[in-house]
């Protein structure tokens, strides 16, 4: 049996309006090894956060629909277990560190209440109060802030230490699956590289498997096992780090990606962005989704989704391989 | 060497605040030639975006002096000013709020040229934007459209086009390319880059990035809590920082490089201090990990220590 502690297969979600369908994620299958970090890099519009939410089921009831697919989680597919079970595995076993720490937060409870109230939710051995108090001040200290400001309010704090707040949300239980969402995009660079230090030691204290869903393709080269690239709701290429950041063989978004990025080495005149803009997602085109942008297209690219050209760990979604 | 076309004098904007005063900048000396581009970065809070607003008289200034072609702009009453500020414009960082919902694309563009009364027919004033729409690459037939139909990149080239309007030469941008994704970043900076070259434009680029910055300007300053801690050309400040924060915030960056991740960056503790009342002495000294009696003792002034290169860290040699 493999060591996957989750598994995505063919994950297809939609929302649907009375006027429209926005294809949000179609068709992707990745899965996540024990105790790695999985990167999931695209741009606004990607799929990325619409992925995160299908595995903690948190999508909009009304609107969202999974057309297709299953999320195994340790071989039990949550995509078919009733809520009262998702209840249980969520925010103990798989938990989330929400984008925007400013409003992830509740303005009018103490940071104290707010860890303290996932430990009281799950607090499967009855634990007394006076041990939920003490293991809200354990969790404090471990994120780096003292104890002796567990009374104050969100506002109290800076935007550093209000995303400290949210991690140490996201870990008082010991999950055994962490999905942070651009936990660090709000953040000044000096702090992201605190808290993304703090978070790569924690995961290893707490033996944590994490997805890391990011724009920042630094962030991903600095943290990251595994790397997944999304485009239009499609995984476009997956591999190890190593296969995103030097093999020779990319996907033509991927090569867009990192030409959009000024250098910091090398001196550059000019960058090299993709033309043109993401896909309408009520509007795919048929084929390659990326196809209108790219620059080597083929005919046969228009008209047949590309299969996957694999090489060891690394595999591309794309007709030129 | 070029002509210097904005140069700033201990220019100051302290902040009424109930606890006091909040020091937004706070003595800062920078000085632009014509043509380049002076790179503002620091963190949330240092006072760059008031650096690039006092500069345009926007928020008056405090104490201090700006300098515009040589004159004392602080010094211009509104009238003199409102006819000057067409020679300097603004680009704001966020292109979704910054645009007035209720005009179409045609309308936002026009309404400098109308304000500043350019133009005495309006056939010109519209001949005017649909050549602006056409620098700044929006297709003619998005003219009537609102700014909510349109992607954050179109949004921002709307913002780049009401700017060059008046035809200034000088333009602060404020985060233009914080708000857009990375692909559409980078077609907005080769937009800037282009009509610099084309118009001879100025550009102050205020920016907490600081890939885009090494990527755009000629020099650059650091900001810290109001001050400038390090000013030098782009090239020598990613090579030999010389202010300890410099060297922090560089070592911060992330860099899309595997090779890289097995060394690990000395990560910066603690966090920015408040700009309300500051105590004396260099503002970085209680995170900074080289601090000394002396640099709690008094303030530092920026002081040369190589050609071009200003720092007012006191342990960095000549």
């Amino acid at each position: 049996m493999s060591e996957n502690l989750l598994e995505i297969k063919n994950l297809t979600v939609a929302y649907e309006t009375d006027l429209e369908t926005i294809r949000a994620v179609n068709n992707i299958s990745f899965s996540l090894e024990r105790g790695s970090t999985l990167g999931i890099v695209g741009e606004t519009g990607a799929g990325k956060t619409t992925t995160a939410l299908s595995i903690l089921r948190l999508l909009p009831e009304r609107t969202a629909k999974i057309k297709s697919g299953s999320i195994l989680f340790k071989g039990e597919n949550l995509l078919s277990c009733p809520e009262s079970r998702m209840l249980k595995i969520r925010g103990a076993r798989i938990s989330m560190i929400f984008q925007d720490p400013m409003t992830a937060l509740n303005p009018i409870l103490t940071i104290e209440d707010q860890i303290g109230e996932t430990l009281r939710f799950h607090n499967a051995e009855n634990r007394p109060n006076a041990k939920i108090a003490a293991k809200v001040e354990e969790t404090l200290e471990m994120v780096g802030i003292p104890a002796s400001r567990k009374k104050d309010y969100p506002h109290q704090l800076s935007g550093g230490m209000k995303q400290r707040v949210v991690i140490a949300i996201a870990l008082a239980c010991e999950p055994e699956l962490l999905i942070a969402d651009e936990p660090t995009t709000a953040l000044d660079v000096t702090i992201q590289a605190q808290v993304l230090a703090m978070i790569e030691e924690l995961k290893t204290r707490l033996d944590t498997s994490m997805i890391m869903i990011t724009h920042d393709l630094g962030v991903v080269a600095q943290t990251c096992d595994d790397v997944c690239v999304m485009y239009a709701g499609e995984v476009i290429e997956i591999g190890s780090a190593e296969d995103i950041f030097t093999a020779p063989a990319h996907h033509p978004y991927t090569v867009g990606l990192f030409g959009s990025l000024p250098n910091l080495k090398a001196e550059t005149a000019r960058l090299n962005p993709i033309a043109g803009l993401m896909p309408d997602p009520t509007d795919l085109p048929k084929g390659c989704k990326f196809s209108p942008r790219c620059p080597r297209r083929m005919d046969v690219c228009e008209e047949k989704e590309p299969a996957a050209f694999v090489n060891g760990t690394h595999s591309i979604y794309c007709h030129l391989f | 060497m070029s002509d210097t076309l904005v140069e700033t004098k201990d220019l100051k904007k302290y902040f009424k605040v109930p606890a006091g005063f909040l020091h937004a900048v706070d003595g800062v000396d920078v000085k632009i030639d014509a043509g380049r581009t002076l790179g503002v970065v620091g963190e949330s809070g240092c006072g760059k975006s008031t650096l690039g607003r006092t500069i345009l008289r926007l928020t008056e200034p405090t104490g201090g002096a700006v300098f515009f072609e040589g004159a004392n702009i602080l010094e211009y009453d509104k009238k003199k000013m409102s006819v000057e500020r067409c020679k300097m414009q603004i680009i704001f960082q966020d292109p979704y709020s910054s645009l007035n919902p209720r005009m179409s694309v045609q309308e936002l563009i026009a309404e400098p040229l109308i304000v500043n009364k350019v133009y005495d027919k309006k056939t010109k004033v519209y001949n005017e934007v649909s050549k602006l729409m056409d620098i700044v690459g929006l297709a003619e037939r998005l003219a009537g459209a609102y700014p909510h139909e349109l992607d954050g990149g179109r949004r921002q080239r709307i913002g780049v086009a009401r700017a060059l309007a008046l035809k200034p030469k000088f333009i602060v941008c404020d985060e233009p390319v914080s708000a857009l994704d990375v692909s559409i970043q980078a077609q907005i900076l080769n937009l800037l880059m282009d009509l610099q070259a084309e118009m001879g434009l100025t550009y102050m680029f205020i920016t907490h990035d600081l890939s885009v910055v090494k990527h755009i300007s000629n020099e650059i300053a650091v900001m810290y809590l109001g001050k400038c801690v390090e000013r030098a050309s782009s090239q020598e400040l990613f090579t030999a920082p010389a202010h300890p924060y410099t060297q922090a915030l560089l070592s911060a960056i992330p860099v899309p490089d595997i090779a890289m991740r097995k060394k690990k960056a000395e990560v910066l503790g603690g966090e920015v201090a408040s700009p309300v009342n500051p105590p004396p002495g260099c503002r970085f000294a209680v995170r900074c990990p080289r601090v000394r009696s002396e640099c709690i003792a008094s303030d530092a002034p920026l002081k040369e220590i190589s050609p071009g290169h200003f720092t007012n860290c006191i342990l960095a040699k000549y």
